[in-house]
């Protein structure tokens, strides 16, 4: 098989690209897809042919003159509030919110009369300024996009272009310039951190891989991203899939690996079919096969489809899933790195970290050490979800505070209608299921790896989950401790009963039947289960009800003893109370109420019958002049 | 009429595709279950005697991995996301009302006419849509009960034409 010629295939696809006068880059991410994006980019293609313009949908080699307008589809570009989303090159305009009736006026106003369609411009809430792109809105302006950079802009199942923004380029250098000493020692000196949640040193894993003497070894991406309100490596897989890649043979060839695995969570059908077509085009372009840039070693990766069990996101587990087994954890050690995947020495690493690998290897170690802090250098990638202004994915150094991330990148913290909430403020749950709360007074702690870690949090995947005032934290520990008491693959004695009984107790808390003993108890089993599991998952299970223990004590508190729920979501809890002073007779509840519960002489104060109640408070939601309190 | 040499012909082909191979297991049990919709007793008892393991073996990956159904799951599955920041945004009303409306429940999650499967799931991935519903393949976003209600009325009207 030949290789690739990647100055050639540079060369030919910018001689390709300057046919193309204006490229219309439809964000084809999950969310945007949801939105209808693919009806907008198939829009775009009729609208411009309509207007009489030259159009094309993919950018060949062999394309010339005339000039045409190209129509491409990229990765999700992070802003997810606002899709689906179009961005304008090279005019640099982003559009926000664009349904296919916007289409047209598109074509005509910018494409046509080079001007911007202003209705379609993101507003900045605070200040009511139209931003007419990337480099204007404060979302993108605040952030430091590196892993995410490529991702958003490009075309992610065109190798070609891949390769025109300096792709393998990293990947070439590693086969025919660096030794695999070399290539460890960089990693380390660059400080990489494991980027799946336990942040330990990529060098060093790399490291402990190479010196085995089995000739035998494996490389494994780790795709497994589980951690419910996550989703950057989703995004990096559908995005740049071949960045990936590229940092896995950066891996193999630093490890002495000749073979690979993408596992890859079955909840990612998208991600699957991209990997498996980057993997596709290298290999037909000699990029990946029998001999990598001519240097005689071979790679062959293979994508493995996941089946639905978080815990094969520990990598004992997923080893165990990819031969075929239960993904059931194994004690360390021995480590992977000594015997992985069919007992032979194996460096799993996670999607972001590899797609990360080439960033450093084009830097230089020094360089990429400029961002971030000393311990966590570099940026990480968040998922931002929950009670937030602006959902979506974000990147920024390590060392940012989270008011950074959630008041001027995130745009605030919203009510549950989606309306700003200045006061909102109540938690931030980080790190999912492994993970804990962060409070207000955790606004200005610098985010890296070991600072959260003192707190009891732990940076995790990246997922953070912002909450409003309105959200009960006792609710979101039992939410997390069902998720861990489902997921436990019922090896270890504690992780398996223990966290049923948790589950139980925290029912009885936001079910009223807790009594004086029950928060003690809670946190002794709590410790116990902690200690007396072999994994991950069941060694973190507990740390959502800790942190949410330690952090928000008065809340459980009023709970035990006050049989009350603070924040009014535990239905058990509430005592719906039509206040006779303020009611004005109205019957706007009465005829709202599911189950007649509500009885009360028109203007006369009414009255609820507790018997009959089902707390499901649309009374109050209905009642204007805010006389019923408790539900 | 199915003879018991056709039943198995499909299995077969999967078996061959993945080279008989133990290793291959999961994607074997994948692809038998996109075929069938579901793995009874017997193809997985088929699969475990082709493939040289026990039967135990097959079962325990088959029990393991939620992806697996041993029950025939309806025409549409409904996917209710139930992520934190779907959680968080009120994803837990619209599994009672879509439960309410189906007469299902945490037991009961395929209609009896096989048309409709709810299930929940940890987490989609498309957290800035929170909450999300997915039918099928197709994922919808922002959805509010009203509007999962919506989107089983349209399907009901569309299997009666």
């Amino acid at each position: 098989m030949q290789t690739l010629d990647l100055k050639q295939t540079r060369n030919n696809y910018e001689n390709a690209a300057r046919s193309i006068t204006r490229r219309i880059i439809i964000c084809a991410g999950t969310g945007c897809m949801a939105n209808g994006a693919m009806k907008v980019h198939d829009r775009f293609v009729d609208a411009i042919a309509k207007a009489g313009l030259p159009v094309t949908t993919e950018l060949k080699a062999e394309h010339t003159r005339p000039a045409k307008t190209l129509v491409s589809s990229s990765g999700c570009q992070g802003f997810c509030q606002m899709g689906p989303l179009v961005t304008l090159m090279p005019d640099n305009i982003l559009y926000t919110k664009v349904t296919p009736a916007d289409v047209d006026d598109i074509v005509t106003t910018t494409l046509i009369n080079h001007q911007p369609v202003d209705r379609l411009l993101y507003k900045d809430p605070a200040t009511g300024h139209s931003c007419r792109g990337t480099d204007d809105i404060p979302f993108y302006t605040r952030q430091t996009r590196s892993t995410l950079k490529a991702c958003g802009a490009l075309d992610p199942e065109n190798l070609h272009e891949y390769i025109a923004g300096g792709g393998y380029l990293m990947a070439r250098k590693a086969y025919t310039e660096l030794s695999a000493k070399a290539l460890c020692d960089e990693i380390l000196l660059s400080g990489l951190r494991g980027r799946g949640g336990g942040g330990f040193p990529t060098g060093r894993k790399w490291e402990l891989t190479r010196v085995q003497p089995e000739p035998k070894k494996y490389v494994i991406c780790n795709g497994d991203e589980g951690d419910p309100g996550a989703f950057m490596d989703r995004s990096v897989m559908e995005g740049n899939p071949h960045s990936v890649l590229e940092g896995m043979m950066i891996t193999a060839r630093a490890i002495g690996a000749d073979e690979g695995y993408i596992y890859v969570r079955a909840e990612y059908p998208l991600a699957v079919k991209r990997m498996r077509k980057a993997i596709a085009d290298a290999e037909a372009a000699g990029v990946l096969g029998d001999n990598l840039f001519g240097a005689g070693q071979a790679l062959r990766l293979h994508v493995m489809e996941g089946a639905g069990a978080f815990v094969c996101g520990e990598e004992t587990a997923l080893i165990a899933s990819i031969e075929g087994k239960r993904g059931m954890p194994s004690p360390k050690p021995p480590f992977p790195a000594q015997s992985g995947l069919w007992g032979k020495p194996t460096v799993i690493n996670n999607v972001e970290t590899l797609a990360t690998v080439p960033l450093i290897l084009a830097a230089g170690a020094s360089e990429y050490r400029k961002q971030g802090t000393p311990g966590s250098p570099g940026t990480k990638t968040f998922a931002l979800t929950g009670h937030v202004a602006n959902t979506g994915l974000i990147e920024v150094p390590f060392g940012t505070t989270l008011r950074e991330i959630i008041f001027n990148i995130g745009g605030g913290v919203t009510r549950l209608d989606g309306t700003q909430d200045p006061q909102g403020f109540k938690a931030v749950q980080i790190g999912g299921p492994s993970g804990g709360c962060l409070t207000r007074d955790h606004l200005d702690l610098p985010m890296d790896f070991d600072s959260l870690k003192g707190v009891g949090a732990m940076v995790g995947s990246g997922g953070l989950v912002v909450m409003n005032q309105k959200t009960c934290m006792v609710r979101i520990a039992r939410f997390f401790m069902q998720f861990t008491q489902n997921e436990s693959c019922g090896k270890c004695v504690l992780c398996r009963e223990g966290t049923r009984q948790m589950l139980g107790m925290l029912d009885d808390i936001t079910e009223g039947r807790a009594d004086a003993d029950s928060l003690a108890l809670l946190e002794k089993l709590a410790n116990a289960v902690q200690k007396g599991s072999l994994c991950g998952l069941g060694k973190t299970a507990p740390s959502p009800v800790l942190s949410t223990l330690r952090h928000f004590r008065a809340e459980y508190e009023a709970h035990v003893h006050g049989k009350t729920c603070p924040a009014g979501e535990c239905k058990a809890l509430a005592r719906p109370e039509i206040n006779p002073a303020l009611c004005k007779g109205c019957t706007a509840c009465v005829k709202k109420c599911p189950v007649n519960a509500i009885t009360g002489e028109r203007k006369q104060p009414h009255s609820i019958n507790a018997s009959l109640c089902i707390k499901c408070g649309v009374c109050a939601q209905t009642c204007k002049f805010n006389a019923i309190a408790g539900v | 009429m199915t003879t018991p040499r056709n039943k198995f012909d499909k299995v077969c082909g999967i078996l061959d595709r993945y080279e008989r191979k133990p290793a291959q297991l999961i994607p074997i049990l994948q692809a038998v279950q996109e075929e069938y919709r579901y793995l009874t007793e017997e193809m997985m008892t088929y699969v475990a005697t082709s493939l040289g393991l026990p039967p135990a073996r097959v079962y325990g990956v088959a029990t393991f991995y939620s992806h697996f159904a041993l029950e025939p799951k309806g025409k549409y599955v409904i996917r209710l996301c139930d992520g934190t920041a779907c959680h968080v945004k009120g994803s837990n009303p619209i599994l009672e009302v879509l439960w309410k409306k189906l007469n299902l429940s945490e037991q009961k999650k395929t209609t009896p006419d096989l048309l409709f499967t709810v299930e929940t799931v940890s987490c989609l991935g498309a957290c800035g849509l929170a909450p999300v519903v997915v039918i099928n393949e197709e994922i919808f976003g922002q959805v509010t009960p009203e509007k999962a209600c919506q989107l089983v009325d349209d399907i009901m009207a569309k299997e009666k034409n």
